[in-house]
C-alpha cells in the first residue's frame, strides 16, 4: 500500500514537473515592431527613444516606473527613501542597495563595482554620453560594500531618485565596457550592439538600422519567466504599415506608436486581430507664441532676440483671442481620435502637477473677436485687423508631418474669421528639430510668429521641465541658438519660482510651485498655448498577453511578463 | 581596345576625386543636422557634447581628408586584414555612423547580400521578362499583344513604385494572405520550407521592381528590333530561304541587343541604390533603405560613403558598357 502511494506519488510528481520547469521558453517566438529602427543597444549612446527602449530588453536600471508612474525597485531590495534612511536627512546622498544573488547573463555576479563604472561611462567629458542630465549634480558614485551603493551630490538635491532610475540609465557590465570609456565609447561597436545586462532577454543577432533578434536570458532572476523563448525586433517603415501588420495580416504581435488617424484606427480595429491601448504621458501637442520679433527687416543677430519685443504678440489679450479661437476638441477629433485629449496644460500629467485649468476648451469665437477690438485692433476694408497702420499679419510654422498639416489649415481658417492673415510655413522634421545654429529653419531660431511641436519630459518629476523657461535659457547668439525658452518668456517673478523650486522639498509644495508655474506659462500669459494631450497609441495581437502600455518608462519594459494566450 | 580602357580608367581617377569632394560638400553644406534625431528631452549642452564627441565641429576641410584617408587607405586594410588574418588596420580609425556609431563598410557588407538577393533578382526578371515581350511586340507591330505590351509598360513605367506596392500588400498580403507584407531579415536558407519562406516573402517586391524594369528594357528591345526588322539583311535573309525562326532569333535580335545590352549594364548601377521606396515599403535591408535612414538622420559619413560608391559603380559601368559595345559590334573600334 505504501510503496503504491509512494510511487503514484512519484508518477504525479513527474507529471507536474515538466508543467512547472517549461514556464521560461515555452510560448516560442513574439515579434515586435518598431516603425523606426533601432540603431544601437546603448542608451548612453543613442539616437532615440527606439534605442532606449529596445536597449531596455536588455538593460536594467536600478529602479523603474510603472504604468501609473510609481517608482518600484527592479535591481534593489527597497527604493530609498528618508525613512528608511536611503536618502540622508541633507538629501546629499542615496543609497542602495543592490539584491542578492543577482547574476549578469553571462553568470558573473553583479556588483555595486558596475554600477560604479556606469556613472564613471557616462560622466566622462569625452563620452559624449547622451543621458548626462539623469547624473546632473552627481558629485561621487562609490561601492561600499558589493551590495551598497552611495552616490553623493553636490548640493541638496529634493528630487535624489533620478540616476539610475528609468530605461534611459541602466547599468552596464564593468567586465564588458571597461575598454570603452571617454573618446573610446563610439568605437566598440561589439559591446555597443551585444550588451550584457541582467534584462529577460539576451541579443543574438543585431542588424543596424534593421532588426535585432533575442533569445530569452538563461540567467534571469524569475526562473519562470520570460514566457517567450525568443523575440525578434523589426524596424523601419511607416506607422500605417506597422498597425497592419499587427492588425490586418497579423504578421507581428505588437507594434509602437502606430501614430495613424481616427479613421484608420477604427478601420483596422474591426478588423478583429489585434487592438490597440492607449496611455497617456506627458506628450503635449502646443503652439508657442514669439515674443520676439522675427521680422526679416531686422538685422542678423538681433532678429527673434529680446533686443525687439513682438509688435503684436507682445500684448496679452491678442494671444488670449488667438487661444480662444481655436477648438481644441475638433483637433483632437481630426488628429488623434482615441489617443489624444484635449489640454489646456503644459505638465497635463502627472496628476498632482496638473492645474485644473480647463477654460481654454471651449471655443470663443465671439469672446476672442471683442477682445481684439478693445485691443485696438480693427477690421480694416480686406477683412484684416489692422492697428497703427500694421496689418495683423503672422507666420505660422511646424514640421513636415500630416497631422500637423491637418492642424495647421484648421487653425488658419479660423484665425482667418477673426480677422487675421496667415502664412503657413512646413520644414523638414530633419532641419527644424536639427538645432544647426547656422539654419534659419529651427524651432529654437524661431522666424516665425507661431510655431507648433509637441514635448515632453522623462519620469514623473516635471523640475527640468518647467524651470526652462527662465529668461537665461532663451536661445540667442550667445549660446548658439541652444536654449529650451523657445518663447523667449523672460519673468522675474517666474525665475524666482524656478530658483525657489530647485530648492524646494516635500511633494505639496513642490506640486503647487509647479502648478503656479505652468498657470504663468498658459493661463494667465498664453505664451505657451496647449493643444492637446497626445498619448501614446500602439497596437497589440489579440493573442499577447501580458501586455501593459507603459508612457512612463520604456514601452518594452515589462516584456517578461507576456505571454501568448492560448 | 586595351589602351581605351586604360585610358578611361586614368581618366576616371581624377573624375571621381573630383566627385568625392563635390558630394562631400553638398551634403555638407546642406540643412539639418543629426541632433534633429536626439530627443527634445536631453538638454542643449548635453546635445552639444554628443556632436562634438561626434567630430561634427571640425573644420570641413580636415574631415573630407579624414574621409579619404578612412576610405582609401584605412578600409581597404581592413579588408585585407579580413582576409589574410594580418592585423595592420589594428587602432586606426574607420568611417563611423553617426546613428549607430558602427564602420560604415560593415553595415554595408551586412545588407549586400539582401540587395543582391531581392534588387538583383528583380533585375534579372525584369531582363528576362522584357526581351520576349520586346522581340515578339516588334515582329507583330500593332497586334493585340503589342498594343496590350505598350499599355501594360506604360503603367509599369508611370506609376510609383510606393503606390504598386502598397495595392500589392493589399490585395496579396492582407486580402489573400499569400505573402507577408513585411520581408524578414533573418530567415535563414536552411531547407526547402525556408527556402520557399525566402521566395515567399521575396515575391512582391521582385515583382513590383522587375515590372518597373521590363517596363524600360521592353521599350527599348522593341525600338531597336523595330529598326532592325526593316533592314535590307533582314530581306535578303527571307529570300535565301531562312526560316522567320532563324532570321529573327538568329540574325535580327543579336544585332537588336546591342544598344539593349548597354541600356542593361548601365542599369545595374542602379540596383544598388535605386530601389529606395520599394525597400521602405516592404522593409527590405537594402543599401537604398540605408540611404534614405542616412539622409533623414543627417548621417554624414554614412550618406557620403555610401554616395561615393555608387558614384564608382556608375563611372565603372559605363566604362564596361562602353567596352561591351565595342565588343559585340565590330564596326565600332576604339582607339
Amino acid at each position: 500500500m505504501k510503496l503504491k502511494t509512494a510511487l503514484m506519488g512519484a508518477a504525479c510528481a513527474f507529471a507536474f514537473a515538466p508543467a512547472a520547469m517549461a514556464e521560461r521558453g515555452t510560448d516560442g517566438n513574439v515579434k515586435v515592431l518598431y516603425s523606426q529602427a533601432v540603431s544601437i543597444m546603448n542608451p548612453y549612446l543613442s539616437s532615440g527613444t527606439k534605442d532606449v527602449e529596445v536597449g531596455s530588453l536588455v538593460l536594467e536600471p536600478l529602479a523603474g516606473f510603472d504604468e501609473v508612474g510609481t517608482m518600484f525597485p527592479r535591481l534593489v531590495t527597497e527604493l530609498p527613501s528618508l525613512e528608511n534612511g536611503g536618502i540622508s536627512e541633507d538629501l546629499t546622498t542615496v543609497t542602495w542597495k543592490i539584491k542578492e544573488g543577482l547574476v549578469w547573463s553571462d553568470g558573473t555576479p553583479f556588483t555595486a563595482d558596475d554600477v560604479v563604472f556606469t556613472a564613471a561611462y557616462c560622466m566622462d567629458p569625452a563620452g559624449g554620453c547622451a543621458q548626462l542630465a539623469k547624473y546632473e549634480g552627481v558629485k561621487t558614485v562609490e561601492a561600499i560594500d558589493p551590495l551598497t551603493v552611495k552616490v553623493t551630490f553636490t548640493g541638496p538635491k529634493p528630487n535624489p531618485l533620478v540616476a539610475f532610475v528609468g530605461a534611459e540609465s541602466p547599468i552596464l557590465q564593468k567586465a564588458q565596457f571597461a575598454a570603452c570609456t571617454g573618446a573610446a565609447a563610439p568605437t566598440c561597436t561589439e559591446q555597443n550592439f551585444n550588451p550584457i545586462g541582467t534584462g529577460p532577454f539576451v541579443v543574438t543577432d543585431f542588424k543596424v538600422n534593421d532588426s535585432v533578434e533575442f533569445v530569452a536570458n538563461e540567467n534571469y532572476r524569475d526562473p519562470a519567466k520570460p514566457a517567450f523563448a525568443t523575440l525578434s525586433v523589426k524596424g523601419g517603415g511607416d506607422a500605417a504599415s506597422a498597425a497592419r501588420a499587427v492588425m490586418e495580416t497579423g504578421e507581428f504581435d505588437y507594434a509602437w506608436n502606430t501614430q495613424i488617424n481616427p479613421e484608420l484606427q477604427a478601420a483596422m480595429a474591426s478588423g478583429g486581430k489585434g487592438q490597440f491601448v492607449t496611455g497617456f504621458g506627458t506628450l503635449v501637442e502646443r503652439i508657442e507664441m514669439n515674443m520676439t520679433d522675427p521680422s526679416p527687416d531686422l538685422p542678423e543677430g538681433e532678429r527673434a532676440t529680446a533686443m525687439h519685443p513682438h509688435p503684436i504678440l507682445s500684448d496679452v489679450n491678442v494671444r488670449k483671442a488667438l487661444s480662444m479661437a481655436i477648438d481644441r476638441n475638433l483637433l483632437v477629433e481630426v488628429g488623434y481620435g482615441a489617443s489624444g485629449r484635449a489640454s489646456c496644460n503644459l505638465v497635463p500629467a502627472p496628476a498632482i502637477y496638473a492645474s485644473p485649468n480647463t477654460d481654454c476648451l471651449t471655443q470663443d469665437m465671439d469672446g476672442a473677436k471683442a477682445l481684439l477690438d478693445e485691443a485696438g485692433w480693427t477690421v480694416g476694408a480686406d477683412g484684416i485687423r489692422e492697428k497703427d497702420g500694421k496689418k495683423f499679419k503672422l507666420l505660422y510654422q511646424t514640421s513636415v508631418n500630416p497631422v500637423r498639416q491637418d492642424f495647421q489649415a484648421l487653425i488658419k481658417g479660423w484665425w482667418n474669421e477673426l480677422g487675421v492673415e496667415v502664412e503657413l510655413k512646413t520644414i523638414d522634421a530633419g532641419i527644424y528639430f536639427g538645432g544647426d545654429p547656422g539654419s534659419p529653419d529651427t524651432f529654437q531660431k524661431f522666424y516665425a510668429d507661431v510655431e507648433m511641436y509637441a514635448n515632453n519630459f522623462p519620469g514623473t518629476d516635471p523640475e527640468p521641465y518647467i524651470v526652462a523657461y527662465t529668461c537665461d535659457k532663451a536661445p540667442r547668439p550667445e549660446t548658439q541658438w541652444q536654449g529650451e525658452n523657445i518663447n523667449r518668456y523672460c519673468d522675474p517673478v517666474f525665475d524666482e519660482l524656478a530658483a525657489k523650486l530647485i530648492q524646494t522639498s516635500g511633494t505639496e509644495e513642490r506640486a503647487a510651485m509647479i502648478i503656479r508655474m505652468n498657470e504663468m506659462l498658459t493661463k494667465d500669459t498664453y505664451t505657451i498655448v496647449p493643444l492637446v494631450d497626445r498619448g501614446r497609441l500602439s497596437a497589440h495581437s489579440n493573442t499577447l498577453g501580458g501586455v501593459v502600455l507603459n508612457v512612463w518608462d520604456s514601452e518594452m519594459g515589462n516584456v517578461e511578463n507576456w505571454f501568448r494566450i492560448k | 581596345m586595351l589602351t581605351f580602357t586604360l585610358r578611361r580608367l586614368m581618366f576616371a581617377i581624377p573624375t571621381l576625386l573630383f566627385i568625392s569632394l563635390l558630394i562631400f560638400l553638398l551634403v555638407d553644406l546642406a540643412p539639418g543636422s543629426p541632433m534633429s534625431q536626439i530627443p527634445l528631452t536631453v538638454p542643449p549642452e548635453v546635445r552639444l557634447k554628443i556632436m562634438e564627441a561626434m567630430g561634427v565641429n571640425e573644420p570641413v576641410f580636415v574631415r573630407y581628408f579624414l574621409w579619404l584617408k578612412q576610405f582609401f587607405v584605412v578600409e581597404p586594410l581592413v579588408l585585407w586584414d579580413h582576409w589574410w588574418g594580418t592585423s595592420h588596420s589594428e587602432g586606426m580609425q574607420r568611417i563611423l555612423s553617426w546613428q549607430s556609431r558602427s564602420p560604415v563598410m560593415d553595415i554595408i557588407v551586412q545588407r549586400m547580400p539582401q540587395t543582391l538577393t531581392v534588387i538583383g533578382t528583380s533585375y534579372v526578371l525584369g531582363v528576362l521578362i522584357a526581351l520576349p515581350i520586346g522581340i515578339y511586340s516588334a515582329y507583330r507591330q500593332y497586334s493585340w499583344f503589342d498594343q496590350i505590351g505598350t499599355f501594360i509598360s506604360m503603367i509599369g513605367f508611370s506609376v510609383p513604385t510606393f503606390f504598386t506596392g502598397l495595392v500589392l500588400i493589399l490585395v496579396f498580403a492582407v486580402h489573400l494572405q499569400w505573402f507577408p507584407s513585411i520581408y524578414d531579415t533573418s530567415l535563414r536558407v536552411t531547407d526547402w520550407d525556408s527556402f520557399l519562406a525566402q521566395v515567399r516573402q521575396m515575391a512582391m517586391p521582385v515583382m513590383v521592381l522587375a515590372l518597373f524594369n521590363a517596363a524600360q528594357i521592353s521599350r527599348y528591345m522593341r525600338s531597336s528590333m523595330l529598326e532592325n526588322l526593316g533592314q535590307d539583311y533582314v530581306r535578303t535573309a527571307r529570300a535565301k530561304g531562312l526560316t522567320e525562326k532563324v532570321v529573327v532569333l538568329k540574325h535580327v535580335v543579336r544585332n537588336s541587343m546591342i544598344p539593349v545590352v548597354t541600356v542593361i549594364a548601365l542599369g545595374i548601377p542602379g540596383i544598388f541604390g535605386g530601389a529606395i521606396i520599394t525597400e521602405q515599403v516592404f522593409r527590405v535591408n537594402g543599401l537604398g533603405a540605408m540611404l534614405i535612414g542616412a539622409i533623414q538622420g543627417s548621417d554624414l559619413p554614412t550618406v557620403q560613403t555610401l554616395t561615393f560608391i555608387f558614384a564608382v559603380l556608375i563611372v565603372l559601368f559605363n566604362l564596361i558598357a562602353d567596352i561591351l559595345y565595342g565588343m559585340l559590334d565590330p564596326r565600332i573600334r576604339y582607339d
